[in-house]
């Protein structure tokens, strides 16, 4: 097919745009692990506290990524960063931050409260026990939220084109407005390819992170409970 | 009432049920008793053919089940499980009237019914009705399950460890409720369990499994008396002896003869109704050898003599197998 | 933020024939998506869950869960390249998008309707449909609906790419907005997208109240 000479001939043009691509994702998720799992954990111990961070962030979930990216743009121009990667970098962070903390503090609230009556009674500082005994419990489902973020965000950074961040969204984009199918197939295929790639791969390094001791069918039970929250 | 002939299953090269027989009179309770794995819950979903029987008849009420179809089957028995399975979405009304609706009765016959079973198992309509399951109780859900199974009247009752998942003290409770709401409806119930207690406290007649087969059918009595094999004298335990004066009351031994002139004067009184486990510990703690059995308001019914109650053990033992 | 907001309201004044027009337009494209995505999705769930499917089912299940990860902004235009321009290709795309979660909660909801809870309802007398319409989707009514809601939310949020491959609705004012700097169009654009979406959430958690039992309600909270 000639989408895939396409492809093959501009190997060089589709890898900078990948690593563009991937950048801004890794980056956006890297800050928002930085900051997620550590409010994830905060919200954990004040239920209250754990509603209205988890509404607020379910509220920029539906803001949908157009839209956010648009209402960026003026904020952002004061400090000359209206378009580009820093605007896209941004949003892909906010949109992160849903399936990390509502991740992280499920996993640390439904660790077995006698878990951690032990690890208190063995004299460990809140401090110990988290670092531990509740953080490596944790690590599956904050894996799994991760995840998430990371294959959302592939997609979103695909719309950041529009605001010139650069990424496989170039190729659509151009695609689109000179009617050119190669690029658009290309563009659609390869982001397509790497975002179902991504997946596999955090889903193999969840499992491999995942405790033999927890089966899959606890694994399953939260992913049913966090559907529903 | 029941009649089972000839009743087996095979899975595949595994035989789970081999050439079962046995017949339950109507208003009896029967207990299909026995360890893990021997064949007693198979059996009994055989009868309202949740599993399909191999080979064998199964006869309610003189009618051969094969001849009914699965669906309509099921719908003439009633069918309790140890999970109780009241469904969450549909209130405690709906739930007993689950059956009824299947069967197109009318919704106030069906409102009137459920009312009326609600009282039969101590629960107060006015309060329990529209309820949700959630909102009740495990001892509360037990009873919902009985109410349930009796929606339709059936004539037979079909119970799969029933009381297993509650406490011993309240298990007790409800096993006496279960035996007090037996005597008021009537209905031929089926039970498997694994508990020797329970057996011996609510069945009529007993069959024991093992290995997929019965090993011996008959009163509780005679289970513990005359044990037909080594494997029915050991799971009945090694105090099977003091497990029959469980069943047996003072009433049953009180005589009119009076103790040895010159003998102690009494020590112990006991009630017409007090298991003779009971009193004749309370005869050896004091050191005695006969009591005074008196009933409720304080008349006198007879005397008790720990020689009667030994006399009584052995009516019924074969030397055989200790 | 005085600003925006007398920005926002200028915005809206301007725009307002445009935004009632479009809006029209969105939700056409969200809903026609929406309910042909549900009619084929929910059977779809309902078949994966039976016994009787499971070898299909595990294929399918790693089909719609491959599917998922695909970008949207990939998806629209993989549909335009086969259908061609306009809101065809839109509606496929959000057709497509929608299906696949709440094809995936539907069946897994239904598994996990308890195992003693069926085995009550056919030892009762239901034959296999009534045990399924009377016992197994009311108890998985929940993860249904969680699965209905994100597909939506993933929905109405892409339908403003729409635009991008001539399907029209309010990702005109955004796009257009960005490329002609024109901020007022652009919060326009965003601001009704933003609100719509959050409506139409707020629409399915209310049907939502509304059809799962109040006794699944109760013992949510409890």
């Amino acid at each position: 097919m000639e989408t895939l000479r396409f492809i093959l001939d501009n190997h060089g043009l589709i890898s900078l745009l990948l690593g563009q691509h991937l950048f801004i994702v890794a980056l956006a998720v890297g800050l928002a692990i930085l900051t997620g799992v550590p409010i994830g954990i905060a919200i954990s111990q004040h239920a209250g506290l754990r509603r209205w961070v988890l509404a607020f962030a379910a509220v920029l979930m539906t803001i949908p990524s157009a839209a956010l990216f648009g209402l960026m743009i003026p904020v952002l121009s004061v400090v000359g960063y209206g378009i580009g990667v820093v605007p896209a970098v941004i949003a892909l962070f906010l949109y992160s931050q849903l399936p990390i903390i509502r991740n992280t503090s499920t996993a640390i609230s439904n660790i077995d409260p006698a878990l951690r009556e032990a690890a208190i009674g063995m004299g460990m500082s809140t401090w110990q026990r988290l670092r531990k005994v509740e953080l490596p419990l944790a690590v599956p489902l904050i894996m799994a939220g991760v995840r998430m973020a990371t294959v959302i965000n592939i997609g979103i950074a695909a719309i950041a084109a529009y605001i010139g961040a650069g990424g496989l969204g170039s190729l659509i984009i151009r695609g689109i407005t000179q009617t050119d199918t190669r690029q658009l197939l290309a563009g659609a295929l390869v982001i397509s390819v790497i975002a179902i790639a991504a997946d596999y791969a955090l889903y193999a390094l969840q499992r491999l992170l995942t405790p033999r001791g927890l089966n899959t069918s606890t694994l399953i039970a939260r992913r049913l409970e966090e559907a529903t929250t | 009432m029941i009649q089972i002939e000839h009743l087996s299953k095979t899975f595949g090269a595994i035989t789970a049920v081999e050439d079962v027989s046995l017949s339950v009179a109507e208003g009896q309770i029967c207990i299909l008793l026995g360890p893990s794995g021997c064949g007693k819950t198979t059996t009994l979903k055989m009868i309202n053919r949740l599993i399909a029987p191999t080979s064998g008849t199964i006869r309610i009420a003189g009618r051969d089940t094969a001849e009914l179809d699965s669906v309509t089957l099921k719908r003439s028995i009633g069918y309790v499980i140890q999970q109780v399975g009241l469904f969450p979405n549909m209130t405690v009304e709906d739930n007993i009237c689950v059956v009824p609706n299947l069967l197109g009765w009318d919704k106030t016959k069906s409102r009137k019914r459920a009312a009326e079973l609600l009282e039969v198992v101590a629960l107060d309509p006015a309060m329990f009705l529209q309820r949700y399951p959630c909102e009740l109780s495990g001892g509360q859900q037990q009873r919902v399950g009985v109410a349930r199974a009796l929606a339709a009247d059936p004539p037979v009752m079909l119970m799969d460890e029933p009381f297993g998942a509650i406490d011993p003290i309240n298990r007790e409770v409800i096993q006496d409720e279960f035996m007090r709401i037996q005597r008021q409806v009537g209905k031929t119930v089926l039970f498997v369990s694994h508990d020797i207690d329970e057996a011996m406290k609510m069945a009529d007649c007993v069959a024991l499994f093992h290995d997929g087969r019965i090993e011996q059918f008959g009163t509780p009595d005679d289970l513990l008396a005359q044990p037909a094999s080594e494997f029915v004298a050991s799971f009945m335990g090694g105090d099977r002896v003091m497990k029959r004066l469980r069943l047996m009351r003072s009433v049953d031994v009180a005589s009119q003869v009076p103790p040895r002139q010159g003998g102690s004067p009494a020590q112990l009184v006991v009630k017409p109704g007090d298991d003779l486990r009971q009193v004749l510990s309370q005869l050896l703690g004091c050191g005695q050898d006969w009591a005074l059995c008196n009933d409720s308001e304080g008349r006198f019914v007879g005397y008790v003599h720990q020689a009667d109650i030994l006399a009584r053990l052995a009516d019924h033992t074969t030397p055989r197998v200790h | 933020m005085p600003e925006f907001i007398s920005r926002l309201s200028v915005g809206l004044e301007r725009y307002w024939g445009d935004i009632s027009y479009l809006s029209v337009q969105h939700l056409q494209i969200v809903a026609i998506s929406a309910v042909l995505a549900l009619l084929v999705a929910l059977p779809l769930g309902v078949w994966m869950s039976r016994a009787a499917s499971q070898r299909h089912a595990m294929a399918c299940m790693q089909f719609l869960n491959v599917g998922q990860a695909i970008p949207k902004l990939a998806l629209l235009a993989l549909a335009m390249s086969f259908v061609g321009v306009g809101s065809g290709a839109a509606i496929f795309a959000l057709w497509v998008a929608t299906l696949l979660p709440v094809a995936v909660n539907t069946c897994e909801g239904l598994r996990a309707v308890p195992r003693h809870l069926i085995e009550a309802a056919e030892a009762m007398g239901m034959t296999p449909a009534q045990v399924l319409w009377k016992v197994e989707i009311p108890n998985a009514m929940n993860v249904i609906f969680a699965g209905i809601r994100t597909a939506l939310a993933i929905n109405v949020g892409t339908a403003p790419l729409a635009f991008l491959v001539g399907g029209g609705g309010l990702g005109e004012l955004i796009f257009t907005g960005i490329d002609l700097n024109d901020f007022d169009m652009m919060l326009a654009g965003a601001v009704s997208t933003a609100l719509l979406a959050i409506a139409v959430d707020l629409a399915c958690g209310l049907v939502q109240n509304l059809s799962v039992s109040r006794g699944l309600r109760l013992a949510g909270r409890v």
